[in-house]
């Protein structure tokens, strides 16, 4: 039904991207929060002409502190768990309205829901499946701290194995959460969208033109945005991009994408780092023992498996380091 | 102007709902099926399958969905419509507050229900009234032809730059969704589309004049935003009378903020909503025959409360007898208006007594018999100077 052919050109370097600003600085996310840089490059990629509704969540309050607002487009945010359905009705009241000659018909006007992993993953899950099946023209961006940050780091459907939170503490008892992260982005494949990938702002091209495509194609787009989190994750601020990259260089996080069905990696890596790297960066993960590392490690290599069985070729690499 | 040419139809109030909407040129429909409200929708999407009505049908996976999509197309300026009852209300509670909270004009009708637990898909007013505190402006119809009139007196006030609050228009699950009465409805729809103009009365999302809609509010600023919700409320008051009146004029049917039956020389007065008040006005008409001097009064408007008019109508008055189909559990007045009322009248020097009656709970059935026993009790109260402080539950087998 569609096609990733192209009002936009291709991102190859930063310098392709629109110099205006659409998120106003002044916001008061944390130091070294990747959030903002995830919204910050999404809305140049999308441009004025875009709607955007956010679920309540980090970025919502961080950005919207009546009477300021760091949105320089128009924006819009009702609750936790309903940014796939207010962004379904806009834009059906886009297409009523344009067919109506209310809105001028030829205005292309993007509609972007971006929500957390918990708006997302758990409470909003039941709606974003709503909009998917229904096939509304939305881009829906999931930023994915891996836990609900915004109220105090508790454990959320998107929370990895192991990982520390103020609701899976660590104890005699308990070691962090005990179950493995959902696999959302697989979940919204299997409603056979037009688009659906991964990405990675350590991947910065990837995911630029990633957004590009998502605003492309005609029918739902999601993209799933990993999010470093130095406050929840526990690292030092300056770090945020590093540990994100280790995500991908030990396929902790792969960045993949399926469009129109065809799935590929679009970031490969060659050489694969062990998980202890990227795990030993992170505060949440201080209290695993070699065992639990290994256990990690033994879930990243069935996963890296599947993802090179799925494509017949290596495009992860064995573990070299 | 156009003359209106009507054209009788037997409708239900589902249907007459259905029809209002389509005369309305509502741009788009997010809904959800519940019984006995599903009608609704089924006749509105033939509407919009036969190409009578031109608008986007959101099939939402939920009530809360429902209720949202409508936000986000109000939110952009389209005209929304959804419509619910029991379960599907509650579920969609918590974006009843956030509809007026953004000050969307959105029409909503429900056709009330029972709520679970048992579940029971029959009439009563339990989930209306606990949507009290939501600040939507709430009109209770007792015909299928005022529920036709209020739809579209419904969109007048919602979209008045004075009120910009979501409305409600209720009715009776059942009793009146799935009973047919004739009802005129315009041949011309011209002619409503005339009294509903489409006018940009409320700040939408558009890309050219960008605006922050739902930011977060700190204890520096929430109460001034609320509060301006309480003065829509006030305002609203004034419209809603404007509008019927001038629907009045217009169509030559209007229905005021409450309906009076026999009660200028009554010294009883029989209070409800809905369609039970068709009963109570045969009761009374019964009654009357047999010498006893009752009247009816029937609240129209429920939110904003038409205070005013009720205390002018029951001054002077002996007893005011309430009959409420919904529960406060815990209360030792239970029934929602009949608490209302007494509070509204505390400060009247002289004022009637007040005997809070709970009827047709789960739709058991309320008779005109019942209403001239309940009538019989009440006057035997008072007799003996012992009208209780406290609900009495009709018909329960306890």
């Amino acid at each position: 039904m569609s096609q990733s052919a192209t009002s936009r050109p291709v991102y190859r370097s930063p310098f392709d991207l629109p110099r205006e600003e659409y998120l106003a600085p002044g916001h008061s996310l944390c130091a070294g929060c990747v959030a903002g840089m995830i919204v910050r490059h999404l809305l140049k990629v999308a441009g004025p002409n875009t709607i955007v509704v956010t679920a309540t969540g980090c970025v919502e309050v961080s950005t919207t502190l009546y009477p300021y607002t760091s949105w320089r487009i128009p924006w819009i945010h009702v609750a936790f768990e309903n940014a796939a359905s207010v962004a379904s009705g806009i834009e059906a009241a886009i297409k009523v309205l344009q067919r109506k000659g209310v809105i001028d018909p030829n205005k292309r006007i993007n509609v972007i829901a971006l929500a957390g992993d918990g708006g997302t993953y758990d409470i909003g899950f039941q709606a974003l499946s709503g909009l998917l099946e229904r096939g509304h023209k939305v881009l829906y961006v999931l930023y994915d701290n891996e836990a609900y940050m915004n109220t105090g780091i508790q454990r959320s459907g998107g929370t990895p194995l192991f990982a520390w939170t103020t609701t899976t503490p660590v104890g005699k008892v308990w070691k962090g959460k005990w179950q493995q992260k959902k696999p959302i982005a697989e979940i919204v494949a299997a409603h056979r969208i037009p688009y659906v990938a991964t990405a990675n702002p350590a991947y910065f091209i990837d995911m630029v033109n990633k957004f590009r495509k998502g605003l492309e194609v005609d029918g739902p787009a999601f993209i799933h945005v990993i999010q470093p989190c130095p406050t929840g994750w526990r690292f030092d601020p300056r770090y945020s991009i590093k540990v994100a990259k280790l995500a991908t260089e030990t396929a902790m996080w792969i960045n993949w994408e399926i469009e129109n069905g065809e799935f590929r990696v679009t970031v490969p890596v060659p050489k694969r780092k062990h998980v202890k790297h990227y795990l030993r960066m992170q505060g949440r993960f201080r209290h695993l023992t070699d065992k639990e590392i290994e256990e990690i490690q033994r879930f990243i290599d069935r996963e890296v498996e599947y993802i090179n069985k799925r494509l017949g070729k290596e495009v992860i690499g064995p573990l070299v380091e | 102007m156009q003359e209106v040419k009507w054209r009788r139809l037997p409708l239900n109030s589902n249907y007459a709902v259905a029809y209002a909407v389509k005369d309305c040129d509502v741009d788009v429909i997010a809904a959800y099926p519940i019984t006995p409200q599903t009608t609704v929708v089924e006749k509105l999407s033939e509407f919009i399958a036969n190409g009578e009505l031109d608008a986007e049908m959101i099939h939402v996976e939920s009530e809360h969905s429902a209720l949202s999509a409508a936000i986000g197309a109000a939110a952009v300026g389209a005209r929304t419509f959804t419509a619910t009852a029991a379960q599907g209300l509650e579920l969609m509670h918590e974006m009843l507050h956030i509809a007026s909270g953004l000050r969307l004009p959105i029409v909503m009708t429900i056709a009330t229900r029972a709520l679970s637990a048992p579940i029971s898909i029959w009439c009563d007013y339990s989930d209306l009234m606990n949507t009290r505190d939501a600040s939507w402006i709430t009109l209770i119809a007792s015909s299928a032809q005022e529920v036709y009139d209020s739809v579209i007196q419904a969109y007048r006030i919602a979209e008045d730059p004075r009120v910009l609050l979501p409305v409600m228009v209720a009715y009776d699950g059942f009793i009146m969704s799935h009973t047919y009465e004739p009802v005129y409805v315009a041949e011309n729809p011209e002619v409503i589309r005339e009294f509903v103009p489409r006018r940009k009365t409320w700040l939408t999302l558009d890309p050219d004049k960008p605006i922050t809609l739902g930011p977060i509010a700190n204890p520096d600023w929430y109460y001034e935003i609320k509060y301006q919700q309480v003065v829509a409320m006030e305002e609203a008051y004034k419209v809603i009378k404007e509008v019927d009146e001038e629907f009045g004029r217009r169509f030559g049917r209007s229905y005021g903020v409450i309906e009076k039956y026999r009660i200028e020389d009554a010294d009883i007065v029989l209070l409800t909503y809905g369609g039970l008040f068709g009963t109570v006005r045969e009761a009374i008409d019964a009654m009357r025959k047999r010498g006893i001097n009752v009247g009816g009064l029937r609240l129209r408007l429920w939110r904003p409360f038409p205070a005013e008019e009720i205390i002018e109508s029951v001054k002077g008055k002996k007893l005011v007898i309430v009959l409420d189909r919904a529960i406060s559990y815990g209360a030792r007045i239970a029934g929602p208006v009949a608490l209302e009322l007494m509070s509204t009248m505390y400060r009247m020097s002289e004022k009637p007594e007040v005997l809070s009656v709970v009827v047709g709970i789960g739709q058991r059935t309320v008779t005109e018999e019942d209403i001239a026993e309940i009538t019989a009790l009440g006057m035997k109260y008072l007799e003996e100077k012992r009208v209780p402080n406290q609900t009495i539950y009709w018909g329960v087998r306890a």
